[in-house]
């Protein structure tokens, strides 16, 4: 009994601290939220409620332009990542071969690499590649949402390699080999067996990649040209200049889609 | 068993051809989009930065000397080293703890607990830094209730301290995540053992439980300092952008016109990718030494 007394104590204390993290992390979400509603013109009181600065969102054509751009770009790459993420998956979770552990060097680079290393590499490479082949065909290339969506792609199809490969290594290989004794050929047995037991990792994967596209803010400021900006620039160049409710609205529906597609995610992921 | 790897054995040499439809359209597309890219720039970075920012392919290790040489750059670089440094160990300070509470807990609690601090790392970065905007503001949430009491506001943002708060705040879960992971394998009936032999709680703490968390503690300060070390957009909003910081210097010498200067902004991004990857060669040589 002597010797609990402190254990108590102790994890008493670890509790509130946890808590005080927490709180930590939440406090300015919910600070955002709050003063999305508010009436105050510079969004730092509350001075009443009102739904104005939401109206008022979905009527400017700038921003809602960005916010298709960023529609658009999310999809396109989440498409391409996922697909290509997968087969990675499958190779190295599937076989061993020689040159496996480069494969999963290059594959965790672009998780640890500083976002923006990877963004002027790409601008610089975009660039370099427009002279090219303007020097030898004269058509002249601008950076657009096709630069942009190259660059989500090269970092999304990590991600999405590391949640299917997770999913694979609970997979039963036996399932596919009874299959094959029943006569399956190779074909049916990944459509029949092999895809439906790996869905959920491959949801949670394209989930995450479409997030991690919609979040993306420092290569897609490289990356874009004029004229097709999108939303997370959009917001950047805004809350440079100041705070305004209507940035508090468009920054909390922003969140809320991330926190829905998080909690999708983990959901599919979950369902085993 | 021995069949069925025997049958494996088969299959892989048949295969041979699946495996690289599998691996080709992947390893390409980072190879021309990320390798390749990586190769541009460490080639820009020995290239000569010629009028109004275009490049003229004569080779220099001119870039480098200016990098290592002008006081503008070696402070930029001091400046964020110690500021990466201060984010991650306030972030171990912060998150060990955390990650301790978040271990003990009976499991169906630990995944709710553990997800609520996945949560803000996949939401929008720039949104959730803006948000201390508004708590901390001239006009902001602190300084209004500051007001209301009669006392004088205070100047929070667009200082270093808001800098360090933003930091801290937007890493904090790259360094709970493998802190946890760390923690999860590590078994704790051996501070009862510990304790059985002497130790008081905080030699149990230093001498069993540190030692043993020691590849987390090293792989969350990697995941913190890497990315801290290329931010410019918290000193932008919350620092008010007074000082520079290495990834304020690049994005200036790749974006806006005045000075642009590829080749010196590639060598800055070259300096960056070699300290990354000490870093993970470093941690590569913990964790090893941990498993054998």
């Amino acid at each position: 009994m002597i010797q609990r007394k402190p254990a108590r104590w102790l994890s008493q204390a670890l509790r509130s601290y946890a808590i005080l993290v927490y709180a930590f992390l939440y406090l300015p979400i919910v600070v955002l939220v709050i003063f999305s509603f508010t009436r105050d013109e510079f969004g730092v009181r509350w001075t009443g409620f009102t739904l104005d600065w939401y109206i008022r969102l979905f009527n400017n054509p700038r921003l809602m332009g960005a916010a298709v751009n960023t529609l658009i770009v999310g999809v396109a790459s989440t498409l391409v990542a996922t697909l290509l993420g997968t087969l990675l998956a499958l190779a190295l979770e599937r076989y061993r071969f020689r040159g496996r552990g480069a494969v999963d060097g290059l594959l965790y680079l672009p998780i640890v690499m500083p976002e923006i290393v990877m963004a002027v590499a790409l601008l610089a490479c975009s660039a370099l590649a427009f002279d090219l082949i303007n020097a030898l065909t004269g058509h002249v290339l601008r950076r657009n949402l096709v630069t942009v969506t190259i660059g989500h792609i090269a970092f999304s199809i990590s991600f999405v390699t590391v949640v299917v490969r997770a999913s694979l290594k609970h997979f039963d290989r036996r399932l596919e080999e009874a299959a094959a004794d029943l006569g399956a050929n190779s074909w049916q047995i990944f459509w029949r067996i092999t895809f439906p037991l790996i869905l959920p990792g491959v949801i949670g994967g394209a989930l995450l990649a479409f997030t991690l596209s919609l979040d993306d803010f420092i290569i897609s400021l490289f990356l874009s040209g004029p004229g097709t900006s999108l939303l997370p620039v959009e917001v950047y160049n805004r809350v440079r200049r100041a705070i305004t409710p209507e940035i508090n609205a468009i920054s909390t529906l922003m969140l809320l889609l991330s926190i829905t597609l998080v909690v999708l995610s983990q959901l599919a992921q979950r369902r085993r | 068993m021995r069949v069925i790897g025997m049958i494996d054995q088969i299959r892989m040499r048949r295969d041979r051809r699946n495996l690289l439809a599998l691996l080709a359209p992947g390893m390409l597309w980072l190879l021309a989009f990320f390798a390749l890219p990586l190769v541009i720039i460490l080639l820009y970075s020995i290239l000569t930065n010629g009028p109004r920012g275009a490049i003229v392919w004569q080779p220099t290790l001119e870039n480098y000397r200016t990098l290592f040489t002008q006081t503008i750059y070696v402070n930029a670089y001091l400046r964020s080293i110690r500021i990466s440094l201060e984010t991650t160990l306030i972030c171990l300070l912060l998150g060990y703890p955390l990650a301790l509470f978040i271990v003990r807990q009976p499991a169906h609690w630990r995944t709710l607990l553990i997800f609520l601090v996945l949560i803000p790392f996949w939401t929008n970065f720039l949104v959730r830094i803006y948000a201390w905007q508004i708590i901390l503001a001239n006009n902001g949430l602190i300084n209004g209730g500051l007001t209301a009491l009669g006392l004088t506001p205070l100047a929070l943002l667009n200082t270093e301290g808001a800098t360090l708060l933003g930091l801290v705040y937007g890493e904090l879960p790259f360094m709970v995540l493998p802190l946890y992971a760390a923690l999860a394998r590590f078994d704790f009936t051996q501070l009862e053992a510990a304790a059985d032999l002497g130790a008081n709680r905080w030699q149990a703490f230093w001498r069993v439980m540190v030692p043993q968390t020691m590849p987390g503690i090293v792989a969350g300060s990697v995941l913190v300092f890497i990315p801290t070390l290329g931010q410019f957009v918290v000193a932008e909003l919350l620092g008010g952008a007074k000082v520079d910081y290495l990834g304020n210097l690049i994005q200036r010498l790749f974006l806006r016109s005045n000075p642009i200067n590829w080749p010196l902004g590639s060598a800055l991004a070259v300096i960056m990718m070699v300290i990354l990857l000490a870093l993970i060669f470093w941690y590569f040589r913990v964790t090893r030494e941990d498993e054998r």
